[in-house]
């Protein structure tokens, strides 16, 4: 299945959770947090949590700014 | 001349500057500025994260034992601002924010309907809101209303360094508020932070006259100075203005 991952299109495994999308793409670090269609996903709930086909999956961090 | 710290929420502030990180050359210059502010509390941007991973600020905030103020920069709309702000949370674990809603790109001025309705839905959800606001005093109100933990006026638009244009304004939103008022924005060199704590705020925040400037680490020593000595003078009560001379010597 495809999702879009940081804006752009990304093939995974139909029913990838969201800690298989982050295993894949930079690990399970902290400092970040995860939004599925505009919904946050607490860290807590990453390994249960299906990421639905043609879903938005924003992975956000701190960066210097403000 | 020790005084209580001052408490937004869960946080207690000895420092009275609020610092930035946004700017800065690199992490080098960012940290001699930040040790040389003094400050205690510092924003960051949240932003997409790329898998290389973060961009190191987060080390060197823990590393100087600075609390973190994420911010919602760059969101147009509450929705975006509430969601923003819950991702910091989680990311950072932190029930801080700094609200701010632009309204366009040209002069990032602070959208004050979107800002207002975010402040609602955050405080509502239990996050300690600092909202970035325009120097208007009703609007300071309605956003302590709506449960803000500070409101902060600008001193003139972000990155302009013009310095306070409206100092009536800022001392009607002093006189009025019943939690902190922090300066934020517009900022350009030390006189201005001095003002604006003569003028009664109870802290500055500001990144690009530290970040920019030429010397980020001497300025950032001159925005500690400045911030402490506009505090004294607020504290001390300056002589009236007169029209005419008034002799400081004894006469003959």
């Amino acid at each position: 299945m495809e999702i879009k991952l940081n804006g752009t299109w990304t093939e995974f495994p139909d029913g990838a959770t969201v800690a298989a999308v982050l295993d894949a793409t930079g690990g399970q670090r902290p400092g970040i947090a995860v939004a599925v269609d505009g919904v946050v996903v607490r860290r807590a709930d990453w390994p249960a949590t299906a990421v639905p086909k043609g879903a938005a999956v924003d992975v956000l961090t701190a960066v210097q700014g403000g | 001349m020790d005084e209580a710290p001052l408490v937004i929420g869960t946080c207690k502030l000895t420092s009275r500057l609020i610092i930035g990180t946004g700017g800065a050359a690199n992490l080098a210059v960012l940290e001699r500025a930040l040790v040389a502010s003094g400050t205690e509390l510092t924003t960051v941007a949240m932003r997409r994260a790329d898998a290389e991973g973060g961009s190191g600020v987060l080390e060197l905030l823990r590393r100087l034992g600075i609390e973190l103020l994420p911010n919602t920069a760059g969101c147009r709309t509450a929705a975006e601002a509430v969601l923003t702000a819950q991702l910091a949370r989680e990311a950072l674990g932190t029930d801080l924010v700094k609200l701010e809603v632009h309204a366009d790109d040209r002069t990032l001025l602070p959208d004050p309907i979107e800002t207002l309705d975010a402040a609602e839905r955050l405080a509502a959800d239990g996050f300690t809101v600092f909202a970035y606001t325009n120097d208007d005093p009703v609007l300071a109100l309605r956003l302590e209303e709506a449960g803000c933990a500070a409101v902060m006026p600008l001193g003139a638009p972000i990155g302009t360094g013009l310095g306070i244009r409206n100092p009536h304004n800022i001392e009607l939103i002093v006189s009025r508020a019943g939690v902190p008022v922090i300066l934020d924005a517009g900022i350009g060199t030390a006189s201005d932070a001095t003002l604006a704590m003569e003028l009664g705020c109870d802290a500055v925040l500001l990144s690009t006259a530290v970040t920019r400037a030429a010397d980020p680490e001497r300025m950032a020593a001159a925005m500690r100075a400045g911030v402490v000595a506009g505090r004294l003078a607020r504290g001390a009560g300056r002589v009236p203005q007169r029209f005419w001379a008034q002799a400081s010597s004894p006469p003959r």
